[in-house]
């Protein structure tokens, strides 16, 4: 991939130390992966609020369109 | 470092939400509300041969949302969300291949991320189960569907991560070109043995059982006990183009994502960077 960086200086150097960087990086994956579930996934398949339909129902044609199985 | 990437990079999720919440109040909703239109008049003329046949009617599921609220507030919502949730996932993606991935900018690198996001999240997972409007789905296999979707997207971002790897052991040995190549083409064999061997929505054991053997759950159309067609099957132009326009908004949604991040990482990174060059010692991040 080289051939597109013209600039060496320009490269992105910066290596993230794994160990400091990890609260941050699992934080915002962690709430990502949640806010991922209830817009797609929840109470359709399975359900925290059991029966509860509101989440399903107010997200309903998004879920549709970004391509989530939807009841 | 790492914080102000995630949040640059929630930001740009939200800018591209709306961008393709916007792209979908005026090009999805209509769709959707055709395919709701067939999904209601197909619901009545089932109900009339139940009728005529002495069955029970089948009760209506109830209206929590109006059709007004869920087409202007719920799916702008879920967009923007939606749009904020792969923004983070985005920048810890980003920040995970910054310095790891070979000599890129990072701008370059915003929209080689941004691409990975698009195809692992989105569009290689569609090639198998593509989205479906509303009138399109059987409740009973909500949850095989659902299942088999999640286990498409997580085998799709895991196979490109396993390809990114990939192709950085290999370049050293066969250069940039041959590596990416060999890359590519590893990826392409493994998900698309995936997609032979898990089964197609309609090849469900539940469908094939009430339904027949066909791909997909896609309606036929409704016959009488004469086998006269009552109701026409769901029409093809409209589920052409929700497709299509589904594939178009993500498309929308992560290119906004990595052209608005690309220039806030740059800006980000970039005095590291020259602090860096001249023979400094280097920042400690």
């Amino acid at each position: 991939m080289s051939s597109i960086s013209a600039s060496r200086p320009a490269a992105t150097p910066v290596v993230l130390p794994a160990a400091k960087a990890a609260l941050w990086m699992f934080g915002a994956a962690a709430l990502a992966l949640i806010a991922y579930y209830f817009v797609g996934v929840d109470q359709g398949a399975v359900s925290v609020f059991g029966k509860d339909m509101h989440v399903h129902e107010f997200v309903h044609d998004a879920r549709h369109f970004l391509g989530f199985p939807c009841h | 470092m790492e914080k102000k990437l995630i949040l640059r990079g929630i930001l740009a999720g939200a800018a591209a939400g709306l961008l393709a919440f916007l792209f979908a109040r005026i090009f999805a909703e209509p769709q959707i509300s055709k395919a709701i239109d067939y999904e209601s008049g197909r619901d009545a003329a089932q109900a009339a041969l139940d009728k005529a046949a002495g069955l029970p009617a089948a009760a209506a599921d109830p209206d929590l949302f109006s059709r007004t609220v869920q087409a202007d507030v719920g799916i702008g919502a879920g967009m923007i969300v939606f749009g904020m949730a792969m923004g983070a996932l985005f920048a810890v993606a980003y920040a995970v291949c910054l310095g790891r991935v070979g000599a890129l900018r990072a701008r370059s690198l915003a929209l080689l991320v941004a691409g990975g996001g698009f195809l692992g999240m989105y569009l290689v997972p569609f090639l198998k189960y593509p989205a479906n409007p509303p009138a399109i789905g059987h409740e009973d296999t909500i949850r095989a569907r659902s299942g088999l979707y999640l286990l498409m997207v997580v085998l799709s971002v895991a196979f490109l991560v396993a390809a990114a790897w990939l192709g950085r052991r290999l370049q050293p040995r066969v250069g940039n070109w041959n590596a990416t190549l060999l890359a590519a083409g590893a990826f392409v064999v493994a998900i698309g043995a995936v997609m032979l061997v898990l089964p197609s929505v309609g090849h469900l054991a539940y469908n094939k059982e009430h339904f027949g053997n066909h791909a997909t759950e896609t309606p036929l159309p409704l016959t009488d006990g004469h086998g006269r067609i009552v109701y026409p099957g769901f029409p093809a132009d409209v589920l052409f183009s929700f497709r299509c326009y589904s594939v178009a908004a993500q498309l929308l949604l992560w290119s906004a994502i990595g052209l608005v991040f690309a220039p806030l990482a740059e800006r980000v990174l970039q005095p590291r960077a020259e602090a860096a060059a001249p023979g400094a010692a280097p920042v400690p991040v």
